[in-house]
């Protein structure tokens, strides 16, 4: 498989703070990667300098293409949607206008990708027209997810889907996120605390420590190791 | 200013400063003279601001209605019932301080942007209060005044400058000037530790208006003039203006914004810079530029310099909404 | 995070108590109506530059003091138009293109590097310096003397059952809310509005979909101005208004008023506003003897100051709560 994001020794820092020392990843196409680590270790920042919202040096490539200097805007025109943590939903807009805006950056007819994205979440098209700020967490976690699949991007960032929400919707948003992954090919970079639930979604793994990529491996080899999974992952 | 006490440079640098302001005259046209007196009524005018805006965090936009307070209480007094100008100053104080104390009372109950515009129409409202009841106020026409030479006007001005300047440097670095910082930099916090909010934020701003009064006062006699349209909108911008070009919480900021908004655009005239047609183009180009490089204000860039102490350096300043609407 | 609707029926029943008691006079009296139709026209020119300011709040959080000056500057533009030979809709329409890109390059050049650094206070800052600027060019470019401006049409006099109405007012009150209306279907209904509107709503978030912010500030100001446009060239349009350099000043006060009035963040709200106070003045003059043209801004100021201290957050704003 192709390789279609990689990250070379890449750095990050807020103001004064480092958050990222030499990060080195990649993930093919149509791979769902996870990101793991304790609080602060720095996985929420590296979806950041993925997708150009935090200050960063260092080497990455989208499909071969260095985009260390884009900012958001140019990323997300590349393919690249990014579900931040807290799902950057617009509370004050309808469902249907999130929607709409999930799509910005395509041209050309929506009723397609409106009709999928209704699919996927059947009750999504009766509230169209609520506004987006009175639907539940779980809701706007499915909204935000809606709004990626709108984009057609070709990679994921995932942050935290299921911070704060039930078990059976956490279920539920997993499943969903395997099936993009399945039915369109999209590549998934995936940042949880959850690390049972990821590495069940995931190929492949990175667990973080401190802004340092301590241990990398397949799903299974991860979740093999006693040490590892108990001193990082928690269980 | 700040809490410690004063550096040995901090009191070598004031005392060269007031050496300079005192000498200066003497090497200067009466017609000089007299902007130099403007410079001080401005110096004043601003750093009453500065104890609103700067301190408490408290945006006010019409200063130079309080300034017309004291202006007319001197001009009418002076005017219409013969008192000695001097005489007239500490009326014009009280009636500030009054003046301060109705417009804070209310200015309690609105915040950030609501505060600035309901200043900014009392600084369009008071000069056409003025024209309406002209009876009192010599309306449109204006009161006019007994005129003095540029030297005295620039000895008073700057007296009355110097007074204010130790007066608001021992406000504000007691116990009330840690209170009106609290209040500037979170107001819940302040609140919470025990700070009465309501009588130090209005206290500030009765305080503020006494002292823009006295410039008032002081500005009606440079002029021996006192008309609605010295008052205006304009006069409150250019307060506005140079409090924050000075840079707002600086004590020092405040002579740096009087000399910019007094000296800049008199001398792009006198350098041939500009006519009086493309003065007013030129300087709102210059204020936009200082914005632009320079956000927290000279007596900022004085700092980074001097390495005097970073503590205002680091705020962001924001008066206009530190803690949300 | 969710957003509770402001749910008091207070409002919209009072609003509907006033347009009971407007109706009603304008029945009884001939003054009554003609006052209240004039209050409307003028309103419609401060909702036009209330909506404006509105927009520019939304987006950026910051009031722009400068918005009455660049109403003025294009329509001294329009004058110049005139001047060189246009009719009068070929110049309306020329100034609205050319007070877009005004707008629009205003952002650009003096506000979006002072954003960059500064924080609200020091983009308010720059906007009065714009302010300064942009009258001084007013008064270089043109002179200070005051200029005739052509009217729109020949005046003419409505009559209905006794009551006057003359052809300008209802123009104005029509134009206004024919410019706030195609302003609202542009943010309702376009990609670009919408666009704007999550930009002014969540920067970040809409970054993250694509949207190119800064240029939707540039956008937005550029609306603004043209909304500012048209209100210049109503007020001008009125024979009791004279074009000169501070023209706009006190509409602006208005403007502010009605803003603040609607909420600062609801156009709707502003438009309401401008309405009200456009009647209430008009209203006060006519029937208040002591109330004289030069006690208008006082007295607009005293009742916008009464009313923000009953209701801090407007009529449609959202009450924000600070606990201590």
């Amino acid at each position: 498989m192709a390789v279609l994001l990689a990250l070379r020794d890449v750095d990050a820092r807020y103001g004064q703070v480092a958050a990222l020392r030499g990060v080195t990843l990649t993930v093919d196409e149509g791979e769902i990667v996870a990101i793991l680590g304790a609080n602060g270790a720095g996985k929420t920042t590296t979806l950041r300098a993925v997708s150009g919202t935090v200050r960063r040096s260092g080497t990455i490539e989208l499909a071969g293409r260095s985009v260390a200097r884009k900012g958001p805007e140019a990323m997300a025109r590349l393919g690249v949607a990014h579900v931040p943590e807290g799902r950057g939903t617009f509370s004050e807009l309808t469902v249907w206008e999130n929607l709409r805006l999930g799509a910005h950056v395509r041209r050309g007819s929506l009723k397609d990708d409106f009709a999928r994205v209704f699919e996927y979440f059947p009750w999504l098209e009766e509230r169209r027209a609520q506004q987006a700020g009175t639907l539940s967490g779980g809701e706007q976690q499915m909204l935000a997810l809606g709004r990626a699949v709108m984009q057609r991007p070709r990679l994921l960032l995932l942050d935290e889907p299921s911070l704060g929400l039930a078990p059976l919707v956490v279920a539920e948003i997993f499943r969903i996120v395997g099936e993009l992954n399945e039915r369109e090919g999209t590549a998934v970079l995936l940042v949880e605390q959850n690390a049972r639930t990821s590495l069940a979604a995931a190929s492949r793994a990175y667990v973080l420590e401190v802004g340092q990529v301590a241990f990398s491996g397949s799903s299974d080899e991860l979740a093999e190791r006693d040490t590892i999974r108990k001193s990082y992952l928690g269980y | 200013m700040r809490l410690r006490p004063p550096t040995l440079a901090g009191i070598v640098v004031t005392v060269v400063v007031a050496a300079i302001i005192a000498l200066l005259p003497f090497g200067l046209s009466d017609y000089h003279r007299s902007t130099g007196a403007t410079v001080a009524v401005f110096f004043i005018a601003i750093l009453a601001l500065n104890i609103v805006t700067g301190y408490t965090g408290q945006i006010s936009i019409g200063h130079g209605a309080f300034m017309a307070v004291g202006g007319y209480t001197t001009a009418i007094l002076t005017h219409n019932h013969g008192w000695n100008d001097l005489a007239t100053l500490p009326v014009a104080v009280i009636a500030g301080f009054v003046a301060g104390l109705i417009v804070g009372l209310p200015a309690l109950r609105l915040h950030g942007v609501y505060l600035a515009l309901t200043t900014f129409a009392v600084a369009l409202a008071v000069p056409q209060l003025v024209s309406n009841y002209s009876k009192f106020t010599g309306g449109v026409v204006g009161l006019s005044l007994p005129s003095h030479s540029g030297l005295w006007l620039y000895e008073v001005s700057w007296a009355v400058a110097g007074i204010m300047f130790v007066c608001a440097w021992l406000l504000l670095r007691g116990r009330t000037g840690r209170a009106f910082r609290a209040i500037r930099d979170s107001e819940v916090a302040a609140a919470s530790s025990g700070v009465t909010l309501a009588v130090y934020k209005t206290v500030a701003f009765g305080v503020s208006a006494a002292m823009a009064a006295l410039a008032g006062s002081l500005y009606v006699l440079v002029n021996s003039y006192a008309s609605p349209t010295i008052f205006g909108l304009t006069l409150s911008l250019y307060i506005l203006i140079g409090a924050v070009v000075g840079g707002l919480g600086s004590l020092w900021g405040v002579l740096v914004g009087a000399a910019f908004v007094e000296l800049l655009p008199l001398g792009l005239t006198s350098a041939g810079v500009g006519s009086s047609q493309s003065v007013p183009v030129i300087f709102g180009a210059v204020v936009i530029g200082v914005m632009a490089l320079l956000p927290l204000g000279a007596a900022n860039l004085l700092r980074m310099f001097l390495h005097f102490g970073s503590q205002i350096g680091q705020h962001s300043d924001n008066p206009l909404g530190t803690e949300g609407r | 995070m969710a957003i509770r609707p402001t749910t008091s029926w207070i409002v919209p029943a009072g609003l509907a108590a006033i347009c009971l008691f407007l109706v009603i006079g304008s029945l009884d009296s001939a003054l009554f109506a003609q006052q209240t139709v004039s209050g409307l026209a003028n309103g419609g020119i401060y909702a036009s530059l209330a909506v404006a300011l509105v927009l520019i709040y939304r987006a950026t959080e910051v009031i722009n003091f400068a918005q009455g000056a660049l109403a003025t500057f294009t329509t001294y533009i329009a004058w110049q138009l005139f001047a060189w030979g246009l009719s009068y809709w070929e110049g309306f329409f020329a100034t609205l293109a050319i007070a877009f890109v005004v707008g629009f390059g205003v952002e650009l050049v003096a506000i979006r590097p002072v954003e960059r650094r500064g924080n609200q206070l020091t983009v308010v800052i720059a906007a009065i310096g714009l302010l300064i600027l942009v009258e001084g060019a007013i008064g270089w470019i043109w002179g200070n003397d005051i200029k005739f401006m052509p009217p729109p049409f020949p005046a003419h006099i409505y009559r209905v059952g006794g009551v006057s109405f003359s052809r300008q007012d209802l123009s104005t009150i029509g134009i206004s809310i024919a410019a706030v209306v195609l302003l609202w279907l542009f943010f309702q209904f376009t990609k670009v509005g919408l666009a704007m509107r999550a930009a002014a709503v969540r920067p970040d978030a809409a970054r993250l979909v694509g949207v190119r912010v800064s240029w939707m500030l540039s956008l937005g100001w550029g609306l603004a101005a043209v909304l500012g446009a048209v209100a210049g060239l109503m007020a001008a349009a009125s024979p009791a208004t004279l074009l000169q350099p501070s023209m706009m000043d006190s509409v602006l006060i208005y403007a502010f008023a009605a803003a603040v009035l609607g909420g600062l963040e609801s156009a709707a709200g502003a438009v309401i506003g401008a309405l009200l106070i456009g009647v209430a003045l008009n209203l006060l003059s006519a029937y208040v003897s002591w109330v004289t043209p030069q006690l208008l801004l006082p007295v607009a100021f005293l009742l916008m100051l009464v009313f923000l201290l009953v209701k801090p957050s407007g009529l449609f704003g959202r009450t924000r709560v600070r606990k201590v």
